[in-house]
């Protein structure tokens, strides 16, 4: 996990406020902007998007032993797509893009389901307290996900505190500790450990500006507060929930560091993959072609969010 | 304060727990005497010393502080032009499309980058003859591609809020566009710049994904190396490395904590006086 998907500032955080005020031309004429938008411009098409092109080519070419160990992208008439015809009919590919799947929706359910809870508190707590809490979130979220995972270990493995604990306690038989690392549920906790902040931010960005007039209102008229709560909070915080739910579930499917730790050696998902026929198979071409098709997949959701993100702007 | 309250507040107890037990024992078990990373032997800083003495984990953490700075201040100054240009031309030419690319990176699976990056290197090298091999530049590059997005979203939201019309009027009376850029605009933006800086700074320190397909056998960024040893097995040494992180990253967010409450009270003294 990394925190580069935290573009839960995407919403609404570009405003174009002034947009609507009548500018003079000498003020505002279209290539005023050129100065400021040039070089990061550049940038962005030479380091972000010619390299997907260019990953894009490479997943037509074929392995070949060699520097680089891959067929002359150039040479138009040897490219096909043998690499996504062969990852789309191998049954460990089909296990990879269903695991990552399933544990990127868990991971964002099981977020939720942790995560609400905790946003709705903070917003009902005094400003100043909101504040620290906030810093209290986001803190974690600044240590490297590589020592967060590593707490986990410390945590799971078979010699590990929790089975430390639990013998103590004379719930389990010391000698014959149950393997909790390396397990689906390692994965998925690891997972909901890493990407938790992800939620409860976009949540509680939603919460604190709803007008929780409404509920009071609603309780005062008599409604119990179960529905106070489900006719009025829950309905006007789904933009948070359904950006949180996104922010989670993007970049948990593509998830490299925890299920290599946590998983084990075996453990496939799409993430872990990539990198093996990258660094163990040195199959570039397929590699590739595995990252051309998990941003196939996450198309989808990832137009969703800008929507969402596009939305959320006009109603502010 | 009702049941409610304490339901509630108990459900924000539980879940900050969750995400604070397991560091607070990252930094409990560092200072055991154990050879094993879990395993309480009493109270030592052996695992310190080690840590101090340890030349490649030194190096490469001195190379990630070095990596971490030029590509920090490398994302401030392209992601402030980018914010700056979104925030205040809501049109021009090319602008969906620069748009798109400046809020991609912030959504997408990091691994994808990260191949697609190397792949660019390969073939750079190839046609052009740069970079001939991977090393600190290559690695500069991938970093300011990744963060320069997220200084540039913080910049322009910083701008968004902030009432354009004091601009106006300092260029009514007479100041030049330049002055009134470093008198009004600057001093507005510049928390933005900071935190935009300190987060740029912060994923570059951590990154481990990226790192580890644009790094090289002669630099290896910390978290790579780090990476590289727990896959073996855990020893409680990581378990000191990751102390010193989290009283490092503690430190520092406890300070802007307090920096902006400081500021906001100037702000708000400033009104009722």
């Amino acid at each position: 996990m990394t925190k580069r998907a935290s573009g839960w500032r995407l919403s609404g955080a570009v405003g174009e406020r002034h947009s609507d005020r009548p500018s003079t031309p000498e003020r505002a004429p279209k290539n005023r902007a050129f100065p400021s938008a040039a070089a990061p411009y550049a940038w962005l098409l030479a380091f972000f998007l010619a390299p997907l092109v260019v990953s894009l080519a490479i997943s037509l070419t074929h392995a070949v032993d060699g520097v680089p160990p891959y067929s002359d992208p150039l040479d138009w008439r040897a490219l096909n797509l043998d690499n996504y015809r062969s990852i789309l009919g191998d049954n460990l590919y089909a296990l990879a893009l269903w695991n990552s799947v399933r544990i990127a929706a868990t991971t964002s359910l099981l977020s939720l389901a942790l995560g609400y809870p905790m946003a709705y508190a903070m917003a009902l707590e005094p400003p100043r307290r909101q504040k620290l809490l906030l810093m209290a979130i986001i803190l974690p979220f600044f240590t490297s996900s590589l020592i967060r995972t590593f707490a986990m270990i410390n945590l799971l493995k078979e010699t590990g505190l929790i089975n430390q604990a639990l013998a103590s306690l004379g719930l389990i038989d010391p000698t014959h500790p149950p393997s909790l690392l390396y397990t689906d549920a390692a994965v998925r906790i690891g997972m909901v450990y890493n990407y938790l902040p992800f939620m409860v931010l976009p949540l509680y960005a939603n919460l604190v500006k709803i007008d929780w007039s409404l509920a009071e209102a609603a309780r005062d008229l008599g409604a119990p507060p179960w529905k106070a709560f489900f006719h009025i909070v829950l309905p006007l915080s789904w933009p948070g929930i359904l950006s949180g739910l996104l922010l989670v579930f993007i970049p948990a499917c593509g998830e490299y560091v925890v299920p290599t730790l946590l998983g084990g050696q075996n453990y496939v998902m799409l993430g872990t993959q990539l990198a093996n026929e990258f660094f163990q198979n040195r199959d570039w071409p397929t590699a590739s072609a595995v990252a051309i098709l998990l941003l196939a997949i996450l198309v989808a959701p990832l137009l969703l969010l800008q929507a969402l993100a596009r939305r959320l702007k006009a109603a502010s | 304060m009702s049941g409610r309250g304490i339901f509630r507040r108990s459900a924000l107890a539980l879940g900050l727990a969750f995400l604070y037990a397991p560091l607070a024992l990252v930094v409990v078990y560092s200072f055991t005497a154990s050879k094993l990373a879990t395993v309480w032997a009493g109270f030592s800083t052996r695992w310190y010393l080690e840590l101090a003495s340890d030349e490649a984990l030194l190096g490469a953490a001195w190379l990630s502080l070095k990596l971490a700075f030029v590509s920090a201040s490398l994302a401030l100054a392209l992601g402030a032009l980018a914010g700056y240009a979104l925030a205040r031309f809501p049109r021009f030419f090319g602008r969906p499309l620069f748009a798109g690319l400046v809020f991609a990176p912030l959504a997408m699976p990091e691994i994808v980058m990260a191949i697609s990056l190397l792949l660019l290197f390969v073939n750079l090298g190839d046609f052009l003859g740069w970079p001939s091999q991977r090393g600190f530049w290559t690695l500069v590059i991938a970093h300011v591609s990744f963060t320069l997005s997220f200084v540039a979203v913080i910049v322009a939201g910083r701008l968004a809020d902030f009432d354009r019309s004091i601009e106006e009027a300092a260029l009514d009376l007479g100041a030049s566009p330049l002055e009134t850029f470093f008198v009004i605009t600057l001093p507005v933006i510049a928390p933005a710049l900071a935190a935009g800086w300190l987060l740029a700074f912060s994923l570059s320190l951590d990154d481990v994904v990226t790192s580890q397909f644009v790094s090289a056998p002669g630099a290896t960024p910390l978290p790579v190396v780090v990476l590289g040893s727990v896959k073996l097995g855990v020893s409680p040494k990581i378990n000191a490395l990751g102390a010193l992180a989290i009283a490092l990253v503690s430190m520092a967010t406890f300070a802007a904590y307090l920096w902006q409450r400081r500021r906001e009270g100037n702000q708000r003294s400033g009104v009722n006086s």
